[in-house]
């Protein structure tokens, strides 16, 4: 029987990936797609705490309303940013924009 | 039964396609796995008997937010270079295995309170409540949109032409 630890688990593993991708990526469309993955990765524990703790009350699925509300608003600034910098560099390694480094 | 079934199926999916998005070389198939992890996630929140949101899912991550990614890969030429890793890659690698190790304790480890109350079976109309309707979250209803606009209007000035 799938209960919430299942949900639970399934999200840190999906996280983790995510984190390990938004760390390790060099390709600036990579790491925000590793950001998104994360995102998605917190919606499912959103949406399991809401099914197995509070089943009609529906906050968890409110809550992950608002995140993909947040997550399509930081993917088109994200992406604009990152055509910005490729217009004027003429590249997105993550690794080359350093412009603001000491 | 048929849910654990569905539930095993699509986890061992998405943590594949997940696993893809990171590891795989070629930049345009990690943004299909990418899609793919999407779709299966839509798919989870079914078994969660969540539609309205596995609706919302589809709509918004695999149709709009996929078609911005993959427009973005075509628009930089760097699909050529693939997806390398950084310096960092075995660093990242223990902070992920440490981080996933740290979060899985602390879930597994606390003691839940699981209700057996069966969850609501169209919750469309229960979130339109808690939405719009008195003592629910009608400011931060009224917030997301202006939020939307502007990065909407950063994004129009970020990528205008000089």
């Amino acid at each position: 029987m799938v209960g919430l630890e299942h949900y639970l688990i399934l999200s840190a593993v999906l996280f983790s990936i995510g984190l390990y991708g938004a760390l390790a990526k060099r390709n600036a469309i990579i790491i925000l797609m590793s950001i998104e993955l994360m995102l998605n990765a917190v919606n499912i524990a959103m949406v399991a705490f809401s099914r197995y703790i509070v089943p009609l009350m529906l906050t968890g699925q409110v809550f992950a309303i608002f995140i993909m509300v947040v997550a399509a608003a930081e993917v088109a600034v994200g992406l604009a940013i990152i055509i910005a910098i490729y217009r004027h560099r003429e590249t997105i390694d993550a690794t080359k924009i350093d412009l603001m480094k000491w | 039964m048929e849910t654990s079934v569905a539930f095993w199926v699509l986890a061992s999916i998405a943590v594949l396609a997940a696993l893809a998005v990171v590891l795989v070389r070629d930049v345009f198939r990690a943004a299909l796995s990418l899609i793919l992890c999407f779709l299966v996630v839509a798919g989870l929140y079914i078994t969660l008997s969540a539609d309205f949101l596995a609706a919302v899912q589809i709509l918004v991550y695999v149709g709009a937010i996929s078609v911005l990614i993959i427009l973005a890969i075509m628009l930089t030429r760097e699909v050529q270079r693939g997806s390398p890793s950084n310096r960092f890659r075995l660093p990242a690698f223990f902070v992920a295995v440490l981080f996933f190790a740290g979060i899985g304790y602390a879930m597994l480890n606390t003691p839940w309170q699981i209700s057996s109350t069966p969850p609501l079976e169209p919750t469309t109309p229960a979130i339109a409540g808690l939405l719009f309707g008195e003592g629910g979250f009608i400011l931060p209803v009224e917030i997301a949109p202006l939020l939307l606009l502007a990065a909407i209007i950063g994004a129009i000035v970020l990528v205008r032409e000089k």
